[in-house]
């Protein structure tokens, strides 16, 4: 039983990292229509980007998040304006070589800034909590307190400003939204505003989880896609719950499986839903 | 001078494996429309093959088998045919979009898979295997390398050519450009897209025995999953996808410029030189933008060799009224 809660007080942790990703991922593919490659290696952005207050005023990374947040904004929607702009026109599958492309340049530009080994935060032990022989961690409840606030924000942005309305109309139908006279490329520079703010969040958390790494954001790019599309393509609150369920599934099956084999486990969910219920759990975009 | 000559056959050689490698992506992405980013999953189970079945005998991982290397070869492109096929059946009934998302899931486990499995593949310490013609010509191992290499390339590409113009080559670039008029013509588009998903696998299966004998060693590390995948996209995409031989300017042209790098970064100072690597990744990346930005048809376009070709024709009509 303990080892039970403990596996899924890990999923809820890599759950709520993932849904952090999968929401600007899945928001992304609904507004835009391409699977963005580089959602990972924003992920990975934003967690170096954090470092820089850390590292160099020695700021703690409670308040370095904003600045390592607010960063990747700036960079997810500069990528946007600069490159995928001159590309909308043309198929989505170029949009899509396209971000691979970025993928690479994020990734060799952090190795270049900051090297390619492992980072830490903050130096030392995070001393766990031991309830009932379960292990708790400070930063565990940070992290999910953390993607929880964020995802009330989300709501708050999706249901009562007029651009998150218009995001969620974007995402359900492009076509008809841009009938109604909605301002795309604002709506658009919106999208990667929250995508590229979640995903930074998402690095954060997972870099205060273990360490930071120039792939670390590429490595859980197979879990968040899975995520969003377990939740249904522009679906933002569908990916919250494609994500939890694919968290927990993959620290549960820890205990058949090796543990490396984690993101088979991811990939096996996403295989399954594309071929049985393509549209996701909560009925997204299939064409 | 014997130096410059010897690393220009080494380069040749790279340029030739990586080459074979465009060209099966091209069957895939440049014929069918199939996108496929996985590709070193099947690079690296064609290399692991070939080395487990034409390797010494050791005793941390299966294999010594010590067979020909046209065997190693021969089991190359089988399994990694296999692994496609499994793939395929799952997923190409999938858009392009999910088969993508799908196919670096393939690569990923498959990544796992050698590093974990090292009863099989030596895990992370890797497998030495030995190199084959080291007494062939005089000895010069790079030398009769090329001379295989270029043999293989030539082979895979009139095969590869005479696919392309049959009818069969047809159905996929109509499977490309119009799915539904192909099913309307009573064409299987899946049975073709899953034809067309094992053969382009089986050439990077092929790709992989290549490589796996020319450096005689594999370990996880070695592929460097993603770079691989990377660079032979940028050659299908600058040379021309769709294109045989736009394949193979592409995978020359990029190697290049890629070596190039290598020494742009050199006359780097010391202390930058250790973050090289990701330098020269950072420019090729750069180039794949801008080119998918000015000339996203590529260097030979599809369109621009067809226009040749019916000029070729006219002009031997011509020639014979």
């Amino acid at each position: 039983m303990a080892e039970f809660l403990q596996l899924t007080i890990y999923g809820i942790v890599a759950g709520s990292i993932f849904s952090l990703g999968a929401i600007g991922l899945s928001l992304v593919y609904g507004i835009l229509r391409f699977p963005h490659f580089a959602h990972g290696d924003l992920i990975t952005l934003g967690a170096y980007f954090t470092l820089l207050p850390v590292s160099i005023l020695g700021a703690p990374p409670e308040l370095s998040f904003f600045f390592g947040v607010a960063a990747t904004m700036v960079v997810a929607v500069a990528v946007d304006q600069i490159l995928y702009r001159r590309l909308r026109k043309v198929a989505p599958v170029i949009l899509l070589i396209a971000s691979v492309g970025v993928a690479l340049i994020l990734r060799s530009l952090v190795q270049l800034f900051w090297g390619a080994g492992n980072q830490y935060y903050s130096q030392g032990i995070d001393m766990p909590w031991r309830l009932s022989g379960v292990n708790v961690k400070p930063d565990h409840l940070l992290i999910v307190a953390g993607a929880v606030i964020l995802v009330v924000l989300l709501h708050l942005f999706l249901q009562k400003t007029k651009t998150g309305k218009a995001m969620r109309a974007m995402s359900d139908n492009a076509d008809l939204a841009q009938v109604t006279g909605i301002e795309v490329n604002k709506v658009i520079i919106w999208t990667w505003v929250i995508g590229g703010g979640m995903a930074a969040a998402a690095g954060i958390f997972l870099g205060l989880d273990t360490r930071l790494h120039p792939v670390m954001g590429w490595r859980i790019l197979l879990p968040v896609f899975a995520a969003a599309i377990l939740g249904g393509i522009g679906r933002p609150y569908g990916a919250i719950v494609g994500g939890l369920i694919i968290g927990l599934a993959q620290e549960y099956s820890t205990v058949i499986l090796s543990p490396p084999y984690k993101p088979a486990v991811a990939f096996a969910l996403m295989v399954i839903m594309l071929i049985f219920k393509p549209t996701g759990l909560f009925a997204g975009r299939k064409a | 001078m014997a130096g410059i000559i010897e690393y220009a056959m080494f380069t040749l050689c790279l340029i030739g494996i990586y080459g074979i490698l465009a060209l099966g992506l091209n069957i895939q992405w440049g014929l069918t429309g199939l996108f496929n980013i996985g590709v070193a999953a099947f690079f690296a189970v064609g290399a692991y093959t070939s080395g487990i079945l034409t390797g010494p005998p050791s005793e941390a991982h299966l294999g010594g088998f010590a067979m020909p290397l046209l065997v190693g070869m021969l089991g190359a492109i089988v399994t990694s045919g296999i692994l496609a096929l499994l793939v395929g059946l799952i997923t190409l009934n999938l858009r392009a979009d999910y088969l993508a998302i799908a196919s670096i899931g393939i690569a990923e486990i498959v990544r796992l898979f050698l590093k974990t499995e090292g009863w099989l593949t030596g895990g992370v310490r890797g497998m030495e295997i030995g190199r084959p013609f080291e007494d062939w010509l005089g000895g010069n191992f790079t030398l009769n390398f090329l001379i295989f290499t270029i043999i293989v390339v030539a082979i895979v590409y009139v095969l590869l050519e005479i696919a392309r113009r049959a009818p069969w080559g047809r159905v996929l670039r109509s499977i490309r450009e119009n799915e539904d008029a192909t099913m309307a013509a009573g064409k299987s588009v899946l049975a073709f897209r899953l034809q067309a998903f094992v053969l382009g696998s089986c050439v990077m299966g092929l790709a992989g025995a290549m490589y796996a004998h020319f450096f005689g060693f594999l370990s996880p590390e070695a592929f460097r999953p993603m770079l691989a995948t990377f660079l032979v996209w940028v050659m299908l995409i600058a040379g021309g996808s769709g294109n045989n031989k736009g394949a193979l300017i592409g995978a020359l042209v990029i190697w290049l410029i890629w070596s190039g790098t290598e020494f742009a970064t050199g006359l780097l100072p010391a202390d930058l030189s250790t973050r090289a690597g990701s330098l020269r990744i950072l420019l090729i990346g750069i180039l794949l933008e801008i080119i998918l930005v000015t000339r996203p048809e590529g260097l030979l376009s599809e369109a621009g060799e067809r226009k040749r070709q019916i000029a070729r024709e006219k002009r031997r009509a011509g020639e014979e009224t």
